[in-house]
């Protein structure tokens, strides 16, 4: 085990080099970096060439990147137009970010997890129906929509959350990390539900009946076990999507997390913001990843990780 | 009786509350299932009646979709209910109807006095969790045993049923045994409670041969050490021949023949099971056709009128084709056919089979 996590680990650095090469040169190469940073009129010469200094914009592609990813090395993702460290400011927005997913995260396991099981054990019925369209219905409607509904129908008509975030605090982020999460509620529910109705014709669950054991027994235990594989395995990566996902989440309900970061940065061509919050954003990802493939091993015995 | 009242603090179940009637296990009395599918109603067992007593091995021969095993569900009580329904008939263990207890009831006979092993051993045991928790939950669910006694339990069975290095292999999962070794493990945990009935439904089927042999003595040493009554259901007439004292054959869903096991091969009394037995690969008649039953068995949705077996059937006649399916009658003392012309199979096959077997082999040497 020990191994394996080395070997993913030093996997990880060829994706890393990789991936934050292809977001420098798409921020920095193409195009003129410099263009539009002076609204209308065309920027003084002299700003131009502070700015390509600072990026050694004139050395060739390959040397400006390995020079900024020197920096990064020590912890200097730049300074934002603005004058903001890049670097203090995601450590100021990462812990919003981080509550938004953890409460997207506990919403899409408890509610996913007990609509698909409710809706495999009655199946064929209404409360399958219902969880299958509405289920249906989520998936569907694009994250912007129920974003704007969410603070529309609970936020403004009823009063139940507040509609945007000043501090960050738990009670501001609950409605943006239940939309976060409403994706994957909706698809953790019918994976959930798919499994374990799977798993129920199985011939091991046949083996518990046979055994005589409760229904509570063979479903809770033998059924279930097996079925929650996947739907683990699924969570885990959404850990890692959920950060990316919180970029238009956190836009509508004005959240100074990670992704609102980004949204500015991409907003004002800012190319130390977006640079330096991708590769934290791929960082966490392939943690991520690493941190299922892990779980797999440990959840299911027949995957071994010699 | 006594059963509902000592309700689920039952510690020890007691040894008296299931005894054989004069040595009679198990009585089926014309069951009939079926299974309401959207494509119709398939009539699986159409009026089975068998009985099983203390120490007797019943063999249950038949093609795939014959009710072998849809029988053994039932009697277990672990139909899929929908679609499956039991629409008549008696299942009695110890002269009790099980289809008249309620679902806790039939748990406490389920596993502690009729158990059940199947085909796939791999696809049967659940690839999560260890062999030895899994032969141990029998324990702990059914005798509350705790943890540490239920294991050493699961050992000593799985030592029982000759898994080497047992105590090495309880925690290994079932993934991690040869085909062979998960059939013993399924044995092992189908006899953990010592059970009076065992049903082993086609056994050996996924085994290859020299497995099958061990497997096949296995059951054979446990069900004499124990004076467990089984029921072996398998389409494998090969296997039967050593080890059963009697054979019901099924065809759609109803028995047309039993018979002590040497009668039958000797002289098979419905055309269907001599179709069976002539269609055994045989030593001594090398470099011949092996002969086959033409057709197929009929899709249970539609059965066709008469006896099912009529239009595969080198006998079939006007009457067997308008008249009701002929009843499983007494043709000999022990012996019962479901044929209208029983007695002219078995005049057949006494020459077929009989005179052949010895007459062949003397015209090879």
């Amino acid at each position: 085990m020990g191994t394996y996590v080395l070997r993913r680990l030093l996997q990880m650095v060829p994706v890393i080099i990789g991936s934050t090469f292809l977001i420098f040169v798409m921020v920095f190469a193409i195009g003129d970096p410099a263009a539009g940073r002076c609204g209308d009129r065309p920027c003084p010469p002299a700003y131009i060439a502070q700015f390509r200094a600072e990026y050694n914009l004139d050395e060739p592609l390959v040397v400006q990147y390995g020079l900024y990813m020197l920096k990064v090395l020590q912890g200097d993702l730049g300074t934002a137009f603005n004058g903001q460290v890049v670097a203090t400011e995601l450590l100021n927005r990462w812990p919003t970010t981080v509550k938004v997913a953890l409460i997207a995260v506990v919403f899409e396991t408890l509610i996913g997890i007990a609509a698909g099981i409710l809706a495999a054990l009655r199946r064929g019925r209404f409360l399958d129906y219902l969880v299958t369209v509405s289920s249906l219905v989520v998936i569907s409607i694009p994250v912007f929509v129920v974003g704007g509904l969410a603070q529309l129908v609970l936020g403004i008509r009823f009063g139940l959350f507040p509609v945007t975030s000043t501090g960050g605090s738990w009670g501001e982020l609950v409605l943006p990390g239940l939309v976060l999460g409403a994706f994957s509620v909706a698809y953790i529910a019918r994976l959930m539900r798919g499994t374990l109705i799977e798993n129920l014709r199985a011939d091991y669950v046949r083996t518990a009946r046979a055994k005589g054991l409760t229904p509570r027994r063979t479903i809770g235990v033998h059924a279930l076990r097996n079925s929650l594989i996947p739907v683990i395995t699924f969570i885990g990566y959404d850990i890692g999507a959920l950060m990316g996902g919180a970029v238009v989440t956190e836009r509508i309900f004005n959240i100074n997390g990670i992704g609102g970061y980004l949204f500015y940065g991409i907003n004002t061509k800012d190319g130390s913001i977006v640079v330096g919050t991708i590769t934290c954003l791929v960082l966490v990802y392939l943690l991520a990843n690493l941190l299922v493939d892990v779980l797999y091993g440990v959840l299911d015995p027949r995957i071994s990780h010699d | 009786m006594s059963e509902t009242l000592q309700g689920a603090g039952r510690p020890v179940p007691a040894e008296s509350s299931w005894t054989p009637v004069d040595g009679r296990l198990l009585d089926v009395e014309d069951l009939f299932v079926e299974f309401r599918t959207r494509d119709g109603v398939a009539k699986a067992i159409n009026g089975v009646s068998f009985s099983l007593d203390e120490g007797e091995t019943l063999a249950v021969l038949g093609e795939s979709g014959s009710g072998k095993s849809v029988t053994a569900q039932a009697i277990m009580g672990i139909l899929d209910s929908p679609p499956g329904f039991i629409t008549g008939g008696r299942i009695r263990y110890c002269g009790t109807d099980l289809l008249g207890l309620t679902e806790k009831q039939r748990r406490e006979v389920r596993g502690p006095e009729i158990s059940m092993i199947f085909q796939d051993a791999l696809s049967s045991l659940n690839p999560v969790f260890p062999v030895g928790w899994q032969i141990a939950e029998m324990l702990r669910v059914h005798r509350g045993a705790n943890r540490s006694d239920a294991r050493e339990g699961a050992i000593r069975l799985m030592e029982r049923v000759n898994i080497p290095a047992a105590r090495q292999r309880v925690n290994a999962f079932p993934h991690q045994f040869s085909g062979g070794m998960r059939q013993r493990i399924m044995i092992a945990m189908a006899i953990a409670l010592d059970p009076a009935v065992l049903i082993a439904d086609e056994p050996t089927t996924a085994l290859d041969v020299t497995v099958q042999a061990q497997i096949m003595a296995l059951l054979a040493e446990l069900q004499e050490e124990r004076r467990m009554g089984l029921i072996l259901i398998t389409h494998d007439l090969g296997v039967v021949a050593d080890v059963a004292d009697r054979i019901a054959v099924m065809y759609a869903g109803r028995l047309v023949e039993t018979a002590d096991v040497h009668p039958i091969y000797a002289a098979p009394a419905h055309p269907y099971t001599k179709g069976l037995l002539a269609s055994i690969p045989r030593l001594d008649q090398k470099g011949q056709e092996l002969s086959a039953i033409g057709g197929l068995p009929p899709n249970l949705t539609r059965i066709p009128p008469g006896c099912p077996f009529n239009p595969r059937c080198p006998y079939a006649q006007d009457v067997c084709r308008h008249d009701p399916p002929p009843p499983l009658i007494e043709v000999r003392p022990g012996r019962r056919s479901a044929c209208h012309f029983t007695d002219r199979v078995l005049a057949d096959s006494e020459v077929e089979f009989d005179h052949t077997h010895p007459g062949a082999q003397e015209e090879g040497r």
